[in-house]
């Protein structure tokens, strides 16, 4: 009787873009904030070479998970103002497969916020943040993020004041994705063979949240 | 008649009260161990004795969080109020003993690191315990439906045990601390470490025991029965207004 | 079989938080009955419905849909439920037949099929013209008639109605008419709420009348009968 599950997640995920490539709601708001905010910190910072080593991936990270949590907020605010969870919950579906249909559409839209990202610092810094290691980073720390991301926006756009919320809920939640994926990319951008290691680790986390996500969701989505 | 009885604090279970008295005794017990019995290090003076209470909190602080997480599972699992209200008095019991031992480690590093405070890993991880558990009350406070609250807060209460544990895993493999530790090996840029000589431990492990069961058992309990009484009194009002 | 009940409802009560909603509600339904909802605004009508839907859980109590149980067995029920909500439960970015080609997803439809009732419940609702306009450029009317379309495509056996002639013009109440009585022809089960007695049809028919989250009335009535009914339960309870 249950739609198969692969089935319900490839719809919300096409329903997703479908919307998306017509109204550019989340991508040109989450790719506008990533500019601005590398622009901000490289007039902040002021950084000499020596100093920029040391701040890019903070400036990456920290630009990348601010432009995910606008994305976040919206995403499911499209799914929580219309009720439309509750269209979605009536169907024969598995409440996984609606996470990650969410899930998938979120870590998509910021991954293409990322690899924008990545070439446009590489010009700005002067730093080589085109390296394979960034790249496999930024993308494993990208799912971890929104698996939780995704997770916490839904209870939050069930809030009062959710856009303040998210932030206050996810960001001390998702501080090991942060502390593993800037050391990662601070690894290979100075060179320091470690990076794999802070990979591996970033990696695992990932898998353990998604994980997570997945067994508590439905409890997340139902009353 | 019957509503305001309602109102009317049950008289404490007997076993709380031993409880609430036994933890009083311990409490009193063990700062006597810690400030009388114990000796003075040679180094570090009696700034050293903080310590029988800040490493004590830090792992009270985990039976409190953990005790947020069976009571979460178990509230999932069983959709019974109670298991919520233990998983709310643990997150406040909790991250009290976490401020204490924040507090403590900050009085402790002024004269031994000479700053109150310092970006070390080990710090920084402690605060993030802080501002996970007051992220999990701020969230609390947002959400009205009371089912939806309780359903919520399981789950995130039991995100925020595990990040507290993944985040204290990746300090803990990161070798730059100076945080000393005094059981198994300090990390070799340690300042401050001292010897656990058998006056030390003799005035830390009651502590610890202490910290570990019946103080933060006692408080939550107490906690427990507060939360029952203000849902209690939450709902004659919700009624009150209803008529 | 066939005359079987499709709804049982057992001591079915419902606060939320603290507040109870519903109280104690017993009643069975059978199947291709066509049953009114009627109570005033806050005496509980929504959250029956929601959890008939299986969208919300009893706090005490059990119902069966079709001999299954409610909430644990929800996952068998879901595809005979089609549901008209007060909000019209629709994306808005997406056109009219989009809207239904992805709820038809959901549901486990096949590509043409998908395509086929679409474009036959579009026609049928009037919205073909604009089966290709985004939802967001809709009137109330026109998303409250692709609701209805999208709650009858997947032919639920059980058609729950949240106070659906909200926000519709004249023409659209009678369409709303011909697609229930359609429905009820084809055997379907309806529950139809409101709290407008002016609905009730000419005809006679199963009325549960709920007033402070109870079931005060239930049985066969037409509009004059339940009137009377309605007057004096408000009466009642103002007293």
């Amino acid at each position: 009787m249950r739609t198969p599950f692969l089935k319900c997640a490839l719809a919300i995920i096409a329903k997703d873009l479908r919307a998306e490539i017509r109204s550019r709601e989340l991508l040109s708001v989450m790719a506008l904030f990533a500019l601005l905010s590398v622009l901000v910190f490289s007039f902040a910072l002021e950084l000499d070479r020596a100093a920029r080593a040391e701040a890019v991936s903070g400036v990456l990270w920290v630009t990348l998970i601010f432009a995910s949590l606008l994305g976040l907020n919206r995403s499911l605010a499209q799914e929580s103002d219309q009720g439309n969870l509750d269209a979605l919950l009536l169907a024969p579906v598995s409440r996984s497969a609606i996470f990650v249909g969410k899930f998938a559409g979120n870590a998509l839209f910021t991954g293409i916020v990322g690899l924008v990202l990545l070439p446009l610092m590489t010009v700005l810094y002067g730093m080589n943040t085109l390296h394979t290691g960034v790249i496999v980073t930024t993308l494993v720390g990208i799912l971890g993020f929104c698996s939780i991301g995704t997770l916490l926006a839904t209870m939050t756009v069930r809030t009062r004041a959710r856009e303040a919320l998210l932030p206050i809920a996810l960001l001390p939640v998702a501080l090991p994705f942060l502390l593993t994926a800037v050391r990662a990319t601070k690894g290979v951008l100075s060179g320091a063979p470690e990076w794999q290691v802070w990979l591996q680790l970033l990696a695992g986390i990932t898998v353990i949240y998604l994980v997570l996500c997945l067994l508590l969701y439905g409890y997340v989505v139902e009353e | 008649m019957t509503r305001i009885a309602e109102l009317e604090p049950a008289p404490q279970p007997r076993m709380l009260r031993v409880l609430t008295a036994l933890t009083a005794l311990g409490f009193l017990a063990t700062l006597y161990l810690g400030l009388f019995v114990a000796g003075t290090d040679i180094e570090q003076g009696e700034i050293q004795r903080i310590f029988y209470i800040h490493m004590p909190s830090f792992f009270g602080a985990f039976t409190a969080f953990g005790a947020t997480v069976v009571g979460g599972l178990l509230y999932l699992a069983r959709k019974n109020d109670a298991w919520d209200r233990i998983a709310l008095a643990g997150v406040e019991v909790g991250l009290a003993f976490a401020l204490i031992n924040l507090l403590t480690g900050s009085i402790w590093a002024r004269p031994i690191w000479n700053t109150w405070w310092t970006w070390d890993p080990r710090l920084t991880s402690a605060a993030v315990m802080c501002l996970i558990y007051a992220a999990y009350l701020m969230l609390r406070a947002g959400i009205d439906d009371l089912s939806r609250k309780r359903n919520f807060m399981s789950v995130y209460g039991i995100f925020a045990f595990v990040s507290v544990l993944t985040t204290l895993f990746i300090i803990r493999i990161v070798p730059e601390t100076i945080h000393p530790v005094i059981v198994g090996a300090s990390p070799q840029n340690a300042q401050g470490s001292f010897e656990a000589t058998s006056g030390v431990v003799m005035a830390l492990v009651p502590s610890l025991l202490l910290w570990l069961t019946l103080m933060p058992i006692t408080l939550m309990w107490h906690r427990y029965r507060l939360e029952t009484r203000k849902e209690a009194s939450d709902r004659l009002m919700l009624q009150a207004l209803s008529d | 079989m066939d005359d079987s009940a499709i709804i049982e409802v057992e001591k079915l009560s419902k606060a939320f938080g603290l507040l109870p909603v519903l109280q104690g509600l017993n009643f069975s339904i059978d199947r291709g009955e066509f049953v009114m909802l009627f109570g005033a605004n806050g005496s509980g009508k929504s959250t029956l419905l929601r959890l008939l839907s299986g969208l919300s859980k009893p706090t005490a109590g059990a119902i069966r849909i079709g001999g299954w149980e409610l909430p644990r067995e929800a996952l068998a029920v879901r595809a005979q439920i089609g549901l008209v909500a007060h909000r019209p439960l629709l994306y808005e970015n997406l056109t009219a037949s989009e809207n239904l080609d992805f709820f038809g997803k959901l549901y486990g439809m096949k590509a043409d099929e998908r395509q086929e009732r679409g474009r036959q419940l579009l026609q049928r609702v009037g919205l073909s013209r604009r089966a290709g306009s985004l939802v967001r450029t809709f009137s109330r009317g026109m998303k409250q008639r692709l609701s209805i379309a999208r709650a009858l495509l997947h032919q639920p056996d059980l058609l729950l109605l949240d106070e659906p002639y909200s926000g519709l013009d004249q023409a659209a109440c009678d369409l709303l008419d011909e697609l229930l009585l359609e429905a009820k022809e084809a055997r379907r089960t309806i529950i139809l709420s409101t709290h407008q007695l002016t609905r009730a049809p000419e005809i006679a028919v199963r009325a549960l009348l709920l007033s402070d989250g109870k079931i005060v009335f239930d049985g066969i009535g037409d509009r004059r009968s339940l009137s009377d009914i309605y007057r004096d339960s408000a009466r009642a309870q103002s007293t």
